[in-house]
């Protein structure tokens, strides 16, 4: 009965959403990232660690300028880079594409580490920098229930949501995105057809190094304002997991980051409820339940969507 | 050249340029990389206290790195191993702490066994799920990590927890404990590293002299002509899953009854992860990752001694980085090698 009680509390407080919506937004950018890279024929297992450095380099530049908008933009600089070091690996030097991804996961875990003490002084994590002001949304503040819902939210959650519809855009209603699904299906066609494979796979890993860093530095300067070492906790995994369960599709990845930052929000609010009196020794039972969720999620559905055909297989010409 | 001579250039070539690239990067936060790597040195081989922490840190990095190279072998890339010998350790404390009553000889394989075991079972999860729905096995056997990371630090601080401070599990039978091989300054050189040896020395047997390890290959090298050839393809995806897994759950049952005898809730610590590594350099060869986790035993042990002169040791991170990235992109060293090939004939 009180746990019935706690949901019914968590279901009805309006902050629930916000921090939905909050918790969904890496997933939305990084899986974003996922079905841009991935449409074209490269597998990125890279987004955990592109989203690592994307957080770690948005902290140091806001706490170098005091600007986080600054931040943001190096953040999308780095990521750039991470990503053409992948793409690079894996398009024109045909390397194992989900190795390389480890090696630039590694990578990320090693340089945000090993940097933190010649530039913040100490490991483990920063102070707060500063971090993206919410935006205000006056007509929202009317109603007490949006105002204190949406009312008030990070303007990298719009940004995340135009992404989602821009990335729909580009991926089926331009010929560019034409292109980019040919590549990822049957790339000897294409190429026979004159579209360059290689271009258009470098632009989906590129694409996918801005969005997952995105991802990345919303956690650090959308959200929380410092960066905490491994601060992503797997979350670029399970952003891949929510591109899957969206069918490789920008709206599906969208919901389904929804649904998986529901179920980060819920576990957090389940594990503080006052109703509960969760002791702090079983708080980690309820960490669990996102990656729980996701595992069923990947193990229920996996079959039922289709991955683009040449997806992992480096072109040859 | 023949391939068998670039499966040896490839990691070695890799390593060096590892270290080269990964001392520029300790020149540019103001550090000399020669000291750094004097330092790296003499931590891990400069007295019988280092080498025998050395071994001690080889142990399970050769099990976590069998695990993932005969997972390559087969097919798969088991990036839980980090999981499965959290699982290993876990269980296998359970079990070595109720065995007071039972003789050495008995308790020590019980628990290897038991360990392995465990380690199977998490690992063959992500098999099942594989076989039946086509989930990649990266992307479960990661959030399986985390399971076992949250799962393992629940246990240890209520069900299993000792004590005040550190989370911890009481301290196991001592006939479960494995004998230490000689004893320098209050550290004991376990002997688990001969059960780790062994163990390469197994999996070699069953990859190379084998119809099983014949058939697992099989389905790694091409999983429709395996079909095609009679190989019951799902079967073997479980069983490679599983055989991988027991030789992870293997290294953290070895922590336990060699090193800590006692479960700490995450002791992996990156063991895992080390092990694509390993497998990697060693060449997914049983006899090449002894030598691969014994180079990554010697710079993880050597770090700590890095850490003194200044040099954060996650610099050991991103040398394992490079490394992967070029064995990865092995054309990419190939290549080098071939045009320094043509600038010494010309």
């Amino acid at each position: 009965m009180r746990v019935l009680t706690a949901i019914w509390e968590i279901f009805t407080n309006p902050a629930f959403y916000k921090l939905t919506l909050t918790a969904a937004t890496p997933f939305i950018f990084a899986s974003l990232g996922g079905v841009f890279s991935e449409i074209t024929g490269v597998v990125n297992i890279a987004l955990e660690g592109i989203m690592l450095m994307g957080a770690f380099v948005s902290i140091v530049f806001t706490s170098v300028t005091g600007n986080p908008w600054i931040g943001l933009l190096f953040a999308i600089l780095v990521g750039l880079g991470m990503a053409w070091l992948h793409a690079w690996a894996s398009i024109k030097w045909r390397g194992n594409q989900i190795v390389s991804g480890t090696a630039l996961i590694l990578l990320a875990q090693g340089v945000t580490g090993f940097l933190m003490e010649p530039i913040f002084g100490r490991p483990g994590q920063t102070d707060i920098v500063g971090k993206i002001p919410e935006l205000r949304i006056p007509l929202f503040m009317k109603n007490e229930f949006l105002a204190q819902s949406i009312g008030e939210l990070s303007p990298m959650i719009y940004i995340a949501f135009g992404c989602v519809a821009l990335a729909w855009f580009i991926i089926y209603k331009t010929r560019l995105g034409l292109r980019m699904r040919a590549v990822g299906e049957n790339p000897e066609a294409a190429d026979t057809l004159g579209v360059n494979v290689y271009m258009i796979r470098y632009f989906g890993v590129l694409m996918s190094g801005i969005m997952a860093s995105l991802g990345g530095a919303f956690l650090s300067v959308g959200e929380v304002g410092n960066f905490r070492e491994l601060m992503t906790g797997g979350r670029g995994f399970i952003a891949l997991a929510a591109m899957i369960l969206g069918n490789w599709n920008p709206v599906g990845a969208m919901w389904a980051s929804l649904l998986f930052g529901f179920s980060e929000a819920f576990a957090n609010q389940l594990q503080s409820s006052s109703v509960l009196h969760v002791a702090s020794s079983t708080k980690p039972l309820f960490n669990m339940f996102p990656f729980i969720v996701t595992l069923i999620v990947i193990a229920g559905f996996i079959g039922k969507t289709r991955s683009p055909a040449a997806d992992g297989v480096p072109y040859e010409k | 050249m023949n391939n068998r001579l670039w499966a040896f250039l490839v990691p070695i070539i890799s390593v060096i340029m590892a270290l080269l690239i990964s001392s520029v990067v300790i020149l540019l936060i103001g550090q000399d990389p020669i000291v750094a790597y004097a330092a790296l040195f003499k931590g891990a081989f400069g007295s019988k206290l280092a080498i025998a922490s050395v071994i001690i840190k080889t142990t399970p990095l050769i099990l976590t790195g069998l695990a993932v190279g005969f997972g390559f072998r087969a097919g798969l890339f088991n990036i839980g191993a980090e999981g499965q010998m959290v699982m290993g350790a876990m269980i296998a404390t359970a079990f070595a702490i109720n065995v007071a009553w039972m003789p050495a000889v008995l308790a020590i394989p019980l628990t290897m066994v038991v360990g392995m075991a465990a380690g199977a079972g998490y690992a063959a999860i992500a098999g099942v799920l594989k076989a039946k729905t086509g989930a990649h096995e990266v992307v479960t056997t990661i959030m399986l990590n985390w399971i076992a990371e949250y799962l393992s630090s629940y246990v240890v601080t209520v069900p299993m927890g000792v004590g005040f401070g550190t989370p911890k599990s009481p301290e196991i039978a001592n006939s479960a404990k494995l004998p230490p091989l000689m004893t320098v300054q209050a550290t004991e050189l376990t002997s688990g590293i001969i059960v780790a040896v062994i163990a390469a020395v197994v999996i070699y047997i069953v990859l190379e002299k084998t119809t099983k390890g014949y058939e697992l290959k099989g389905t790694g090298f091409n999983p429709y002509a395996a079909e095609y050839g009679g190989i019951k393809i799902s079967q073997n995806i479980v069983l490679a899953m599983a055989i991988s897994g027991a030789l992870s759950g293997l290294a953290g049952t070895l922590e336990v009854m060699g090193v800590h005898h006692r479960f700490l809730g995450t002791l992996s610590g990156g063991k895992g992860f080390d092990g694509i590594s390993i497998a990697l350099i060693g060449q997914n060869n049983p006899i090449g990752i002894i030598f691969a986790a014994l180079l990554m035993g010697s710079l993880r042990t050597g770090s700590n001694e890095m850490q003194f002169v200044g040099v954060p040791k996650h610099i050991i991170l991103i040398v394992q980085a490079i490394i992967i990235f070029l064995v990865a992109a092995d054309r990419i060293v190939r290549t080098i090698l071939i045009r320094k090939k043509r600038v010494k004939a010309s």
